[in-house]
């Protein structure tokens, strides 16, 4: 029993992250395939969406896949490679938005609303401290002031006592 | 002034709300077309065998786009379930409001596409079959059936993905073939 469960252990530390990449698209040369892999986790499957066409088996990926490999074989660059699926697909293909006018509020959105967040915890933080230092009094007490005060301190320490 | 500052997290989450209220009608394969007002793609694809029609032994190529007459391409399979509910509107469009409709047969076999045209009717002018898919990639299609309209001069007016309806049909489709004309 525990000879099983180690020969499987073993076979799944063996295992690959999963990828939807079939023998006969690899290419020959290692350094263009991998290329080839680092584009593919950057480009939308179009039919499942949340997915890259590394990872989804859809045909259409299959078909991408492939036709990014035939570019990089052809001698484009990375860059000329993602630019020719653009063309035909646009924005969306790439899972990677972008900076642009459409998405500056994408991209810089959540760092506004931080900065925003920020600047009212110092603006309240500024105002209560504010507060606070108008209320202590800025003149110490006159003699009357002072046997009120007693008094009043006295009177309530005999309540006390009697509760 | 204070008091309306209360307010202010309730009017948020409205909006929020709202937002994503919208998103509930909004359809995620209402994707915009890359090519939109721009020349279609350079292409020729052999004709699919086994038509009825005459002419059906030329292939369909950019010329075809760029007769001066705006056209509509709709690219469809046989394997494609959509394809067969829009097909009655793709009929229509060629027969009754008269404009001529291509067809890219994609990833599909001939025999297949040739039978299901049979079954259903025929309504395009010219079908180029798209085996590889590869032609269709160019236009950037990414499920059938797509609906393409192309002005006399080749460029994509518009680009309906998915199967048609009437009110596409009626709203989006007949005034820019009509206007384009």
């Amino acid at each position: 029993m525990r000879l099983i469960s180690a020969v499987f252990l073993a076979l799944s530390l063996l295992a690959s992250p999963a990828a939807a990449v079939l023998p006969d698209e690899v290419l020959d040369d290692p350094a263009l395939e991998s290329r080839a892999r680092e584009l593919s986790l950057e480009l939308r499957c179009l039919v499942c969406q949340n997915q890259s066409i590394d990872d989804s088996n859809a045909e259409l990926a299959r078909d991408l896949r492939l036709l990014v490999r035939e570019r990089l074989v052809a001698g484009d660059t990375n860059e000329e490679a993602m630019a020719y699926i653009r063309a035909r697909y646009g924005d969306f293909v790439l899972l990677r938005p972008p900076v642009q006018r459409s998405t500056y509020l994408l991209w810089f959105g959540p760092i506004g609303i931080v900065f925003a967040g920020i600047a009212i915890v110092i603006v309240t933080s500024r105002r209560r401290r504010k507060n606070a230092a108008a209320a202590t009094p800025s003149a110490p007490l006159s003699s009357t002031e002072r046997t009120r005060l007693d008094a009043a301190l006295a009177r309530e320490d005999d309540n006390g006592d009697r509760a | 002034m204070r008091r309306l500052l209360y307010f202010l997290p309730l009017v948020i989450c409205l909006g929020i709300a709202l937002f994503f209220y919208r998103g509930l009608d909004l359809n995620p394969r209402d994707l915009p077309s890359a090519l939109i007002n721009k020349p279609a793609p350079e292409f020729s694809l052999p004709a699919l065998p086994g038509r009825d029609i005459q002419r059906a032994d030329d292939g369909l190529a950019r010329t075809d786009l760029t007769t001066g007459k705006p056209v509509v391409v709709n690219v469809w399979a046989s394997w494609c379930i959509p394809c067969v509910a829009e097909h009655p509107l793709v009929d229509r469009l060629a027969k009754r409001e008269g404009v001529t409709v291509h067809g890219i047969n994609y990833r599909d076999r001939p025999d297949a596409a040739a039978a299901w045209l049979k079954r259903l009717g025929d309504p395009y002018a010219k079908v180029g079959k798209d085996e590889s898919g590869r032609v269709s990639i160019d236009w950037g299609v990414y499920g059938v059936p797509e609906t393409y309209v192309i002005d006399g001069n080749g460029v994509i007016l518009y680009r309906h993905a998915g199967a048609l309806s009437p009110e596409i049909l009626e709203r989006k489709i007949l005034p820019l073939v009509k206007g384009a004309g």
